[in-house]
């Protein structure tokens, strides 16, 4: 059984500084509420691990207008002319990495692996600095993982231990960000209770998730 | 018929029945439009859905339901939801059959830039590159020149998307397929000249005897 936590609770858990892995492909399977509650605790010098930073006003894209980030890792920023103009001020680091990369190199650190070989990027500015790998007589690049401290999960449903079921295009990242994430904070639409979600649905085991978000005081 | 139809159309020509296409946003997502009825294809949306369907009526969205642009979709019966890792290991593995994508420039060698225009416009690949490096076939759809100057270069100076030849560039102008020898024009567009599209190019075309129109 979890113990179910406010989304300020959850935002105190993260001290400044820290790497967080957020699930959520512009804002789609994004973990609104605990953003919100980042933004509310005036958090600092977070490294944002993400597919993309939204549009400003909308999910991570709040983050990079309250000054809670340094850096960002992602594979498009082109939405959010705020990430933009604070890469180019100097405000804000921008890594950027192929969207395909970007999920297997979170994968990797997740299950174990020292990196990934993928033939994405080669013979582009992506393989400046890296590693090529040749197997099999074709080139692959060597990618390192990318761990987090925190994985923020959006999830479509939780039971009472944990277990995750996803909806539709608000997939994206998530159930990979739960593998890599050193302490993972699961927010879900709703919680049913053991047994409702079926085990062939669980997308993440539960055995994942250190902290759940509780239901929303309106229920919805 | 204005430019981008023109490409829509073409495009959708080289859609095959029964495959698994990713169109891209802009006037690549165009193509769906023109497809024939009875060609039934799924479209992936990279973000994590294959099957695409049409924008839902308004008032029906769900906001769990949307296209790699962020725009509200359906999703067609036999579609299915994926993550990001099933969703660009298909497009790695050789999973899916046809990319239809934007391009900024392109080279003698079938080369793609479409992904940044250093100190001006950097966005970010986002799916682009895994997509010109895994799918099996990739489409360029663009308009032939950008304010009177040819995309279709000698060299690109556009940082490179992939160093993979694409299979088929489409413009208003012309069909271009290159190949080992080079660039070869297949066809020409409704309005333009075998001249027409040699002066609209930079890069060298191979012109074998009589190229067609167009059919659209």
């Amino acid at each position: 059984m979890k113990h179910a936590i406010k989304a300020a609770e959850a935002a105190e858990l993260i001290p400044d500084g820290s790497t967080l892995l957020i699930g959520g492909f512009m804002g789609v399977g994004s973990p609104h509420r605990l953003i919100d509650a980042i933004v509310d605790k005036g958090a600092k010098d977070l490294t944002v691990v993400a597919n993309d930073t939204a549009m400003p006003g909308r999910g991570i894209g709040k983050l990079v207008t309250a000054g809670c980030l340094s850096k960002v890792v992602a594979s498009h920023i082109g939405l959010n002319p705020e990430t933009q103009q604070k890469m180019i001020s100097g405000e804000i680091e921008v890594d950027l990495v192929p969207q395909g990369t970007l999920v297997e190199r979170i994968r990797a650190a997740g299950v174990g692996l020292g990196g990934i070989l993928t033939p994405t990027g080669i013979g582009t500015l992506v393989a400046d600095g890296k590693q090529t790998v040749s197997v099999n007589g074709e080139d692959f690049l060597l990618e390192e993982p990318i761990p987090g401290d925190f994985a923020l999960i959006a999830a479509h449903q939780a039971d009472y231990v944990g277990n995750l079921e996803y909806s539709l295009t608000a997939h994206n990242f998530n159930p990979i960000m739960a593998l890599a994430g050193a302490t993972v904070i699961a927010e879900p639409h709703t919680i049913v209770p053991i047994g409702v979600i079926s085990p062939d649905s669980v997308k993440t085991p539960g055995i994942l998730v250190d902290y759940l978000l509780e239901r929303q005081p309106d229920g919805s | 018929m204005e430019a981008k139809e023109i490409i829509a159309r073409r495009v959708a020509q080289e859609i095959e029945p029964d495959t698994l296409v990713n169109l891209g946003i802009g006037l690549p997502s165009m193509v769906a439009n023109y497809l024939p009825k009875e060609v039934h294809v799924f479209f992936q949306a990279e973000n994590g859905v294959i099957g695409l369907g049409a924008r839902p009526p308004e008032g029906m969205e769900d906001p769990d339901l949307t296209d790699a642009g962020g725009g509200f979709v359906t999703a067609v019966p036999g579609a299915a939801s994926i993550d990001s890792a099933m969703s660009f290991g298909l497009i790695r593995g050789g999973h899916l059959d046809m990319t239809v994508l934007g391009g900024l420039q392109i080279d003698e060698r079938g080369y793609l830039a479409n992904w940044m225009i250093p100190g001006k416009m950097v966005p970010g690949m986002g799916g682009a590159m895994d997509l010109v490096a895994g799918a099996k076939h990739v489409v360029v759809a663009m308009v032939h020149t950008a304010k009177g100057k040819p995309k279709i270069l000698k060299e690109c100076n556009l940082p490179l998307t992939a160093q993979r030849r694409v299979s088929l560039i489409v413009t208003e102008m012309a069909v271009i397929e290159p190949t080992e020898a080079g660039l070869v024009l297949k066809e020409t567009g409704p309005d333009a000249s075998v001249d027409d599209v040699i002066s609209a190019t930079e890069a060298s075309l191979i012109v074998q005897g009589d190229v067609p129109k167009m059919r659209l």
